[in-house]
């Protein structure tokens, strides 16, 4: 996977107080990377570094392989930014804030039609595309916030909460556009105050608490760190502790014991393991009725890592 | 320049889109220049309108000498309208019907009085509506008196010196004298006067473009607030050009406004702000130096809503001070502090422009750009910091 965006010991401080220390990441291409943190954890701050809009204290960014900053024009222009705010001119129509920044990325105006319409049937806004923002619903100014940050065709796009107030039906169309966009190839920097959304969108997790990237890796590896597993709860036909003393023989189990009729594991990763404790009962005469899993709690990784849930 | 142009050509789209300018660009200072002018003494065509009646029951030679002499020029010269009621009771009628503001009533008899040396008078009879008008109809006649009793004098030392002549003609010859004093426009003075209607006119649109420009200036901390401007900043926009964009739509709109505000209280109120490179180069010098100012005040600011206060404090308090709202010359010795102020110099320059050629402006124009590059260069660097920040 081609890196596309890399972050090396980003600082910044206010007066004494550190509020970005030394955070390195990167993102490859078609990658959604989550950066997530408690309120104050630096999140803002580090994304206003990587847009180029606050010049940190020590640390580089470079986009594209390209070192990037406030005055670099070449790397900016491969950014999309969709901002927490809905960063648009309430009193222009959509179609108006759109064709304005079309002219900052300096897409030429032949092109510029085309790609206005192009970003508003991407996020469903075509039938309202001439009315003001004010007018909007905040699901419908949400999308029309993100429409602005896609005008530019970005290799790499930043989208700070993008889905906050937002309905979910609204929120699903967001996330399922957001992945659209990576397995085309963005690279996404995606920061949420949604545990769920994490989980479900990012490729990766780097876990931001008072300045410092305390964690970084997919949901699994987190997980992992932590010695949290993946727990299957099985029902079975005959004996819950035969059956438990059998799957516990079984290579990536960890833990089996028979509770309430029926046998629950630990394992490191339940969906490889599933076929094989399916087949073992078979083998051995025992009629499953029912296995359900249930894979770790991100939100109690979290917790563990900064102390805090994430909507703190 | 493109993204220069762009922003501009936002924020325009913007304005236009908001009410205040049109308040603050035409209604407010129009409105208001239109009241001034009509409260304060002059309206359309420079001059009250002064509706006067005579009755002329003397017939004699010095009641037609009051009314072909002195009241007739003015009325020819547009200063009074003058008609003649048939008696004093028409004349009366007239002034409570407020058809006219006030009338001369000449009593029979009256040149036979004034002749004979006895105490003749003028009666006025007056609206109780027209107090202006009506204080100039007795500044009149007593002027007349003034000048009938010097010519009497004059006749009767005449006389008693041995003049070989007769009274009336030696009234005669009085009258035929030119007068010993006149008043004449004073084409050296330093500042030359406006007309009341261009001075408010001007005065007021000039006083009210710093709350035109207000909300082109403030808006980049609208833009901060609304987040709309870290947009900006991620794009490949160079700060100097946000800066600059917002400082040509500020400069565009306020130029524009004063423009417009000078081609309609010239054919509303009959101002005359005079020839068009001349206000062309003060509307413009005006414009910077009002935007160059708001910008600095804006850039001491933490908020859009601070910034607007702010500036109004400064925009009234140069106004009052540089003449925007009343002549300088009221503030007494106070008055040297309006040559801080730019209203000062836009309003010198207009009376400079009426008065004298192209080059008359010459001056007030740099002192205008002046202001504009020292508040302009500020607001820069202080803005810098705060896209930086």
């Amino acid at each position: 996977m081609e890196k596309v965006v890399a972050v090396v010991g980003l600082t910044k401080s206010y007066g004494d107080v550190k509020v970005v220390d030394d955070v390195s990441f990167s993102i490859g291409e078609g990658e959604v990377y989550g950066l997530l943190g408690p309120n104050g954890a630096g999140k803002t701050t580090t994304i206003s570094m990587v847009m180029g809009i606050l010049r940190p204290d020590a640390g580089e960014v470079s986009v594209g392989g390209i070192p990037h900053g406030p005055e670099e024009m070449r790397t900016k222009a491969l950014i999309g930014f969709v901002p927490q705010q809905n960063a648009l001119y309430e009193d222009l129509t959509a179609v108006e804030n759109l064709h304005f920044f079309a002219k900052l990325y300096g897409i030429p105006r032949a092109e510029a039609g085309g790609r206005v319409d192009e970003v508003l049937a991407a996020v469903g806004l075509t039938d309202r595309a001439n009315e003001a923002v004010s007018q909007y619903s905040g699901g419908m100014a949400r999308r029309a916030n993100i429409a602005a940050g896609l005008m530019n065709r970005p290799r790499f796009l930043v989208l700070d909460e993008p889905t906050a107030g937002v309905d979910p039906q609204s929120r699903s169309a967001i996330l399922e556009h957001v992945r659209a966009l990576a397995d085309s190839g963005v690279a996404v920097l995606y920061t949420t105050h949604y545990m769920e959304e994490a989980e479900r969108l990012c490729d990766r997790i780097g876990v931001l608490d008072d300045g410092r990237l305390v964690a970084e890796g997919t949901r699994r590896e987190l997980v992992t760190r932590l010695g949290e597993r993946d727990r299957i709860d099985l029902a079975v036909d005959g004996s819950a502790g035969d059956a438990a003393r059998l799957l516990e023989a079984l290579p990536g189990v960890h833990a089996a014991a028979a509770k309430d009729g029926g046998v629950e594991l630990s394992v490191d990763n339940a969906s490889e393991l599933s076929p094989a404790i399916v087949r073992t009962l078979a083998e051995e005469g025992f009629e499953m009725r029912s296995l359900q899993v249930r894979e770790p709690d991100l939100e109690a990784v979290f917790l563990s890592l900064t102390g805090k849930a994430l909507r703190d | 320049m493109r993204v220069i142009a762009a922003i501009t050509a936002k924020d325009l789209r913007q304005r236009l889109k908001d009410g205040s300018l049109l308040l603050f660009g035409l209604v407010l200072p129009l409105g208001m220049a239109f009241l001034f002018a009509h409260l304060l003494g002059d309206g359309p065509g420079d001059g009250l309108d002064i509706r006067y009646l005579v009755v002329d029951s003397d017939g004699g030679g010095l009641g037609g000498v009051f009314v072909d002499d002195v009241l007739r020029p003015l009325d020819e010269d547009g200063v009074i309208s003058l008609e003649e009621a048939a008696d004093t009771e028409e004349a009366e009628h007239l002034v409570e019907e407020g058809e006219a503001d006030a009338a001369f009533l000449l009593p029979q008899g009256f040149s036979d009085t004034v002749a004979g040396g006895d105490r003749a008078v003028i009666e006025i009879v007056g609206s109780a509506d027209s107090a202006v008008q009506v204080q100039i109809a007795r500044e009149i006649a007593d002027s007349f008196a003034v000048e009938a009793d010097a010519s009497r004098t004059a006749v009767l030392e005449a006389l008693e010196a041995g003049a070989d002549e007769t009274p009336e003609a030696l009234s005669q010859r009085v009258r035929e004298q030119p007068a010993p004093l006149s008043l004449v426009d004073d084409t050296t003075a330093d500042w030359r006067e406006l007309d009341t209607a261009t001075y408010y006119a001007a005065g007021l649109a000039y006083f009210f473009l710093f709350f035109v420009v207000m909300s082109s200036v403030t808006g980049i901390l609208d833009e901060r607030r609304d987040g709309t401007l870290a947009r900006l900043l991620a794009a490949p926009v160079r700060r100097s050009a946000i800066l600059a964009g917002k400082s040509l739509s500020a400069t565009i709109v306020g130029a524009a406004g004063l423009f417009v505000l000078a081609a309609v209280s010239s054919l509303v109120l009959g101002s005359q702000w005079g020839p068009l490179p001349g206000v062309a180069a003060l509307v413009v010098s005006g414009t910077l130096a009002a935007v160059g100012i708001t910008a600095a005040v804006v850039t001491f600011s933490s908020s859009s809503e601070q910034a607007t206060n702010r500036i109004s404090v400064v925009a009234f308090g140069l106004g009052l001070l540089g003449g925007g709202l009343f002549p300088v010359a009221q503030l007494g010795a106070l008055s040297v502090l309006s040559f801080a102020t730019p209203h000062r110099w836009f309003l010198h320059g207009l009376a400079e422009l009426g008065g004298g050629s192209f080059a008359a402006v010459l001056v007030p124009v740099l002192v205008l750009s002046a202001m504009a590059v020292v508040t302009g260069a500020l607001s820069l660097f202080r803005l810098g910091r705060m896209l930086n920040a």
